[in-house]
């Protein structure tokens, strides 16, 4: 009852194409629907919480259209990216609306549970427009919870995040996942979703480019081929060294430093430390090539 | 209906400052019956001018779009109307419940100046027919808002064409347009009740009465589908 289906989902604008025939099915458990900026993201989960129609192709939740039917809400919750919040309200009246609009026949007690889900129960009374953003965010998702989703998605919640806030977050939808609900986030940075144990979707330019495991994915990721500038004390000495390892596919002298192609991100990362003590070497500066995740992800549609 | 979404309307559209460009309108209407009033013309020489000119053409229709228009606009322009339309609530509901809050408030802002400003000038069969054409007349016009408010994303720049244009320019040329007019309607329903040479109107009250049905119908209707189908338009991100 809480699997999300995409089936051939096209979605454009005028002559621009968002989502390009995307077929997927979600379950119970945490995703992540990773991908760069631009890349859909947004587009797939309105398409999923029906408040776009498809162009092409046919969306469902829980077995039932998303498109034109508001009876799907009673199982679905969607947090938007947009920080899309009645400022004037406080959080407890915010969430209790949301509560009432549900028809639910305790909203008070609703409102209670999902405000102390979100730990914010001690500003609750406090307007939301002088909440800091993470705590709007975490009232938006409290008023998603209320009426207890089976599905719930989240554009971006960990976008302004600090780490600790991120981490907190993240160990509530992994609880909220454990119990068997269908957690569909998408985020546009990777290092967000680090403690994330679950699967991941990545679209890439509208089309959906890999899924799976995470951790296979991050393999994928940690070991692409990398390039590092490297300044020492001794750059020859460095280069003669570090074309002597496996991992490096190719040195070349520069007069800014040694220029590093390596082949396994990882596994240079901790030679190279180990290489200049044995060789008495001082490293000044290591530079990882400036790498925009746009190539980090067309790496992985390209693998 | 639907008590939450009334009382969060009203709260949002009462709380915000352009609550406060309704307030110059009736005190200029006031003022100039206190000026009819005191000058001595007769009814129908400065009557019309107030009553229908000011009152029900321009003070009507303008409070009925700055509310009509925000009722729902607002939370289109600011993104908030995901958290309405992500509740299983029949559109119908939201739309309905819109135009109540819509409709009640235009109705007290220009019912009460307009009554106001007939008992001054001493026809309290007149302040009825006011009354009652603002109403109906305000239900018309809320409805209509609404209606463009889901339609368009400039709701007040094609109501004020409508009024500017349709009801001020268009039905002084081409007459047959005026059964078009909301304006004409609420001017014909408080003319019948008043029965007074301070207000003048142009079509019959049986036309006004009908025509004004379908606009509220076919306003509420068409809002209604619109909200059914609503796409959030925005970046493909």
């Amino acid at each position: 009852m809480t699997d999300i289906e995409l089936n051939g989902v096209s979605r454009w604008y005028g002559n621009v194409v968002a989502v390009n025939d995307v077929t997927l099915t979600i379950g119970p458990g945490l995703t992540g629907l990773l991908g760069p900026n631009g890349a859909g993201k947004t587009t797939v989960l309105h398409l999923m919480a029906g408040l776009m129609a498809p162009s092409q192709g046919e969306v469902s939740v829980g077995g039932q259209s998303a498109w034109r039917n508001p009876e799907m809400y009673r199982s679905l919750g969607l947090v938007t990216e947009r920080e899309s919040v009645p400022g004037n309200l406080t959080a407890w009246e915010f969430v209790l609306s949301s509560a009432k609009l549900h028809k639910l026949p305790d909203p008070a007690e609703a409102a209670r549970k999902a405000l102390a889900i979100v730990e914010l129960e001690d500003a609750q009374d406090r307007r939301i427009s002088t909440y800091s953003k993470g705590m709007r965010q975490r009232s938006r998702v409290a008023a998603a919870l209320v009426h207890d989703p089976t599905v719930l998605l989240l554009d971006e919640p960990f976008n302004g995040m600090d780490p600790r806030q991120r981490l907190h977050m993240m160990e509530l939808l992994n609880g909220m996942a454990g119990e068997g609900r269908t957690i569909l986030f998408s985020s546009h940075i990777l290092e967000e979703v680090e403690q994330l144990s679950g699967t991941v979707q990545v679209i890439v330019a509208g089309r959906l480019a890999a899924s799976g495991d995470y951790r296979h994915i991050r393999r994928l990721m940690t070991n692409r081929p990398h390039q590092f500038t490297v300044t020492s004390s001794d750059n020859r000495l460095l280069a003669t060294v570090l074309m002597g390892h496996a991992s490096v596919s190719g040195v070349s002298l520069e007069p800014v430093g040694v220029l590093v192609q390596a082949n396994d991100y990882g596994t240079f990362t901790r030679a190279l430390a180990k290489l200049a003590r044995e060789h008495k070497i001082r490293i000044t500066q290591l530079i990882p090539s400036d790498e925009s995740l746009e190539k980090v992800f067309s790496y992985l549609v390209a693998t | 209906m639907n008590l939450t979404i009334m009382s969060l309307t009203a709260r949002a559209m009462l709380g915000r400052k352009r609550v406060l460009m309704l307030l110059p309108m009736p005190i200029i209407l006031i003022g100039l019956t206190l000026i009819g009033v005191t000058s001595g013309a007769s009814d129908a020489q400065w009557g019309p001018v107030v009553f229908s000119s000011l009152g029900i053409s321009v003070i009507l229709p303008l409070t009925a779009l700055i509310i009509g228009s925000s009722a729902l606009g607002l939370e289109i322009d600011d993104g908030t109307i995901t958290h309405l339309l992500t509740k299983p609530l029949p559109r119908s509901e939201i739309v309905l419940s819109k135009l109540a809050v819509a409709w009640l408030v235009t109705a007290v802002a220009t019912g009460v100046p307009l009554a106001a400003a007939a008992l001054i000038a001493g026809s309290g069969t007149l302040a009825v027919g006011l009354v009652i054409g603002a109403a109906i007349g305000g239900l018309a016009y809320s409805a209509l808002f609404l209606a463009l408010s889901v339609m368009t994303k400039r709701p007040v720049a094609v109501g004020l064409v409508y009024i500017v244009l349709w009801e001020n320019i268009l039905v002084s040329y081409v007459s047959g347009t005026r059964i078009f007019s909301v304006r004409q309607h609420a001017t014909a329903i408080a003319d019948s009740i008043g029965n007074t040479q301070l207000i003048d109107a142009s079509v019959s009250v049986t036309t006004a009465l009908v025509m004004a049905v379908i606009f509220i119908v076919v306003g509420t209707v068409g809002a209604t589908q619109r909200l059914r189908s609503f796409a959030l338009t925005g970046d493909a991100n």
